[in-house]
């Protein structure tokens, strides 16, 4: 299962649609808990995403890569949060929230998940997860994902600030 | 030198983020770090001993694929080595 607060989930909906007709790219900062990593059983709970540029800018609009220098600036960040890197995100302009083989074959964070949001015509679609599975290259597979996104502390966030204002 | 492991390996450190490893050059480290935790050796290299294509190794915010020693680079014992597999896709479709 993945866990996400709302705000975090709308956040990387909404940067699909800015990058729109662009691929759009992120990491999931969070914890694994429960369960062994690489297991379907594993949750990896997000605390925290963080937008990224994408690379491949000859191709932007059906191709993302994330530059190494970046993902070391960003484990440098999760490291100093006390999180860790529990997965990524991207987009798929005009294209279903589904896995492509380019997606699969360029996959190697293994336990970690793999978010697809699709963007249609500018707006977001369906956002599915999926989680890398497997000890190796050789048996990796994408397993789809139950995505809980948590609103509770959102909602009480909300309601303090109205309440506030209200005084 | 302290070496950074990234989520998908630390099943084969003990669950360690950062290890702790000696050695004078990056190859040197990269041997004493598989001999300390021999299942990473090979999710780092091919069966021939090369780095695989999807690692990245960063010796401080430097890849050393692009140091002028590259693996031969000698290193200190305050450096830091980060060990991060790319992250890349897309849908790759015809359009």
């Amino acid at each position: 299962m993945l866990r996400i607060e709302y705000a975090d989930y709308e956040a990387l909906r909404t940067h699909g649609e800015e990058t729109y007709p662009n691929e759009c790219c992120g990491v999931l900062l969070g914890k694994n808990i429960a369960g062994e990593a690489n297991s379907a059983a594993a949750t990896n709970h997000v605390r925290q995403i963080v937008r990224a540029g994408n690379t491949r800018t000859d191709s932007a609009h059906n191709r993302y890569n994330i530059a190494p220098q970046e993902l070391v600036r960003i484990q440098r960040q999760a490291r100093g949060l006390g999180l860790d890197i529990v997965g990524f995100y991207h987009s798929h302009p005009d294209h279903p929230a589904q896995w492509s083989q380019t997606d699969f074959a360029e996959a190697h964070w293994l336990g970690c998940s793999y978010i697809i949001t699709s963007i249609e015509q500018g707006k977001a679609a369906l956002t599915n997860s999926f989680l890398l599975s497997g000890t190796g290259e050789d048996d990796k597979k994408f397993v789809d994902q139950a995505i809980q996104i948590d609103i509770a502390s959102t909602v009480a966030d909300a309601a303090a600030h109205n309440q506030k204002g209200q005084e | 030198m302290n070496i950074h492991i990234p989520t998908p390996l630390r099943a084969y450190t003990g669950g360690l983020e950062t290890v702790s490893i000696t050695g004078a050059t990056v190859h040197a480290v990269f041997q004493q770090l598989t001999v300390t935790y021999p299942e990473l050796k090979q999710h780092l290299f091919t069966p021939e001993g090369k780095l695989r294509s999807f690692v990245n190794v960063y010796l401080n915010d430097d890849d050393i694929r692009y140091l002028e020693a590259k693996e031969g680079t000698t290193v200190k014992g305050t450096d830091e080595l980060t060990i991060i597999p790319s992250i890349a896709g897309g849908t790759s479709c015809c359009r």
